[in-house]
């Protein structure tokens, strides 16, 4: 850290001379609507087991107008669709006349911490869920209703949701004991060299973060802020559907959203975070 | 495919004798570097820095800094500067480069641009889709040829 700011320092001075744009991820504080100080910027946690020296939140990679919009609540266009998500969240739906406040009450309350740790293994299911699968196991087997889809607008409303109330409070997936298999899947992916122009997520994300990649800035690609509000796509955008586009670019047939191969990925990538603050709803450009 | 074959079947008859072009898996490399062209023509060079600097065709300057295409906006820092290449490497190494820079620079982050086989999951050019029978490398030989021509005259 640091050292990172002395470069950034020393980059800053010659940029004042000669101009060029800095590709330094931008040294800036997140206080969530003047609160609470969020983590962006932190110590690997073993899951990364030496791969980076530092982990570091997508939003320092973001213009100073989007990490701002990010900062405040009443500018952070993806709120207005978490608090769409209240009004569903007590809403009776299904066979059982339930809707999801007669589970689990006040969501502030019982979903405080929940982002944090998933995807998680479920026991009873033996298998690792990502939010959208427990928020469909909810639906079809407490409320009798039909699953939202994965990608579908209360869905994402409600992730978006059940992150917010958790936003300050460090991610923390597990990736021992029966989850470890799932996370080694994932880890294989994150490293394969996909498509025609054989890319992996390591190329972009961990060996060449924090710099230019035509006009895009490269981060380390962490998870921590979806849902995102994409301004480029004027909507809410999950996790994997952004590991879809990035494995698109790499000119490859993409895995679906909801695929086996996306929810050990979205655990592998989810743990390279742990330690950050969940941040979702975040904005990107 | 096909389309190679016309292209060539016309070429011929437009000089009757032509070196056949050598299709991405006849490709002799020499220390990375290829020695003859792929066509048999001599590349064109402001066609290749076209291919440089457009998204859809080589867009290496995604990747690739280089001061004489000032005009051209948004340049990556994933490669070095293409700055004095024509001074570094002779034509034959970067013919060999651009074709498929992993035999140079093994396990290189460099697409291979005139290449067919050995892809995880090739796709359909950006649709995400799997890779049809269209399926074919990433820049034609004349293409190379004509990239290859314009990195050699970039002299400090
Ligand atoms: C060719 C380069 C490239 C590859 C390969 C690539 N990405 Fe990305 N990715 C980008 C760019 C560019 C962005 C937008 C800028 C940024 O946030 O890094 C991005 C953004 C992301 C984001 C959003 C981060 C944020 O904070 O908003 C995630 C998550 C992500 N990528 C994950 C992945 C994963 C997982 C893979 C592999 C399956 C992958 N990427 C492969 C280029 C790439
Ligand atoms: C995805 C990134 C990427 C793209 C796209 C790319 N390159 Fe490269 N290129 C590299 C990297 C990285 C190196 C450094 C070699 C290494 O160590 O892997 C390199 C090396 C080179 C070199 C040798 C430079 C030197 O002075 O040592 C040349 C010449 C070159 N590239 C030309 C091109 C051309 C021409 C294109 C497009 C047709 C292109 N590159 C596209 C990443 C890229």
């Amino acid at each position: 850290m640091t050292r990172t700011k002395m470069l950034a320092a020393l980059f800053g001075a010659t940029a004042m001379m000669t101009g060029p744009a800095l590709a330094e991820p931008a040294e800036d504080t997140l206080n969530l609507n003047d609160e609470i100080e969020l983590v962006t910027w932190t110590e690997p946690s073993e899951a990364l087991d030496g791969a980076l020296t530092e982990v570091i939140s997508g939003w320092h990679f973001r213009g100073d107008e989007t990490r701002a919009m990010q900062a405040d609540d009443f500018d952070n266009p993806g709120m207005m669709f978490a608090d769409q998500a209240r009004e569903t969240w007590d809403m009776v739906d299904g066979a059982a006349g339930k809707s999801c406040a007669s589970c689990h009450g006040d969501v502030d309350e019982s979903m405080k911490g929940v982002r944090a740790v998933y995807p998680k293994w479920n026991e009873t299911a033996g298998e690792v869920r990502t939010l959208e699968m427990q928020v469909n196991a909810c639906r079809t087997e407490q409320m009798q209703a039909e699953p939202w889809k994965y990608t579908g607008e209360d869905m994402i409303n409600m992730t978006a949701l059940i992150s917010a109330v958790s936003r300050g409070m460090p991610m923390n997936v597990a990736i021992d004991g029966p989850a470890r298999e799932t996370w080694e899947k994932g880890k294989d992916i994150y490293y394969t060299r996909f498509g025609q122009l054989e890319l992996s997520c390591a190329n972009c994300h961990e060996d060449n973060y924090g710099r230019m990649i035509r006009a895009d800035h490269l981060s380390q690609g962490q998870i921590n802020g979806f849902p995102t509000y994409r301004l480029k796509d004027a909507k809410l955008v999950a996790a994997q559907h952004r590991f879809r586009g990035c494995i698109r670019d790499t000119r490859a047939e993409t895995f679906a959203v909801g695929s086996p191969e996306f929810i050990a990925l979205e655990l592998y990538v989810a743990s390279r975070g742990n330690g950050l603050s969940v941040e979702g709803p975040s904005v990107r450009n | 495919m096909k389309r190679t074959i016309i292209a060539l079947s016309l070429a011929g008859m437009a000089t009757s004798v032509t070196a056949a072009e050598i299709a991405p898996g006849d490709v002799a490399f020499e220390d990375g570097a290829i020695t003859v062209s792929l066509t048999g023509q001599p590349g064109d060079p402001a066609r290749g820095r076209e291919v440089l600097g457009s998204r859809s065709l080589g867009n290496c300057v995604a990747c690739h800094a280089n001061s004489e295409m000032a005009d051209i906006p948004f340049h990556g820092e994933i490669g070095p500067m293409l700055d004095g290449t024509g001074d570094r490497w002779t034509e034959a190494e970067l013919r060999g480069i651009v074709a498929n820079a992993k035999e140079m620079f093994p396990g290189s982050m460099m697409p291979s641009f005139y290449r067919v086989d050995g892809y995880t999951r090739p796709g359909n050019a950006f649709t995400g889709k799997a890779a049809d029978e269209t399926f074919g490398p990433l820049l034609t030989a004349q293409q190379i040829e004509d990239v290859v021509a314009y990195l050699v005259t970039l002299k400090d």
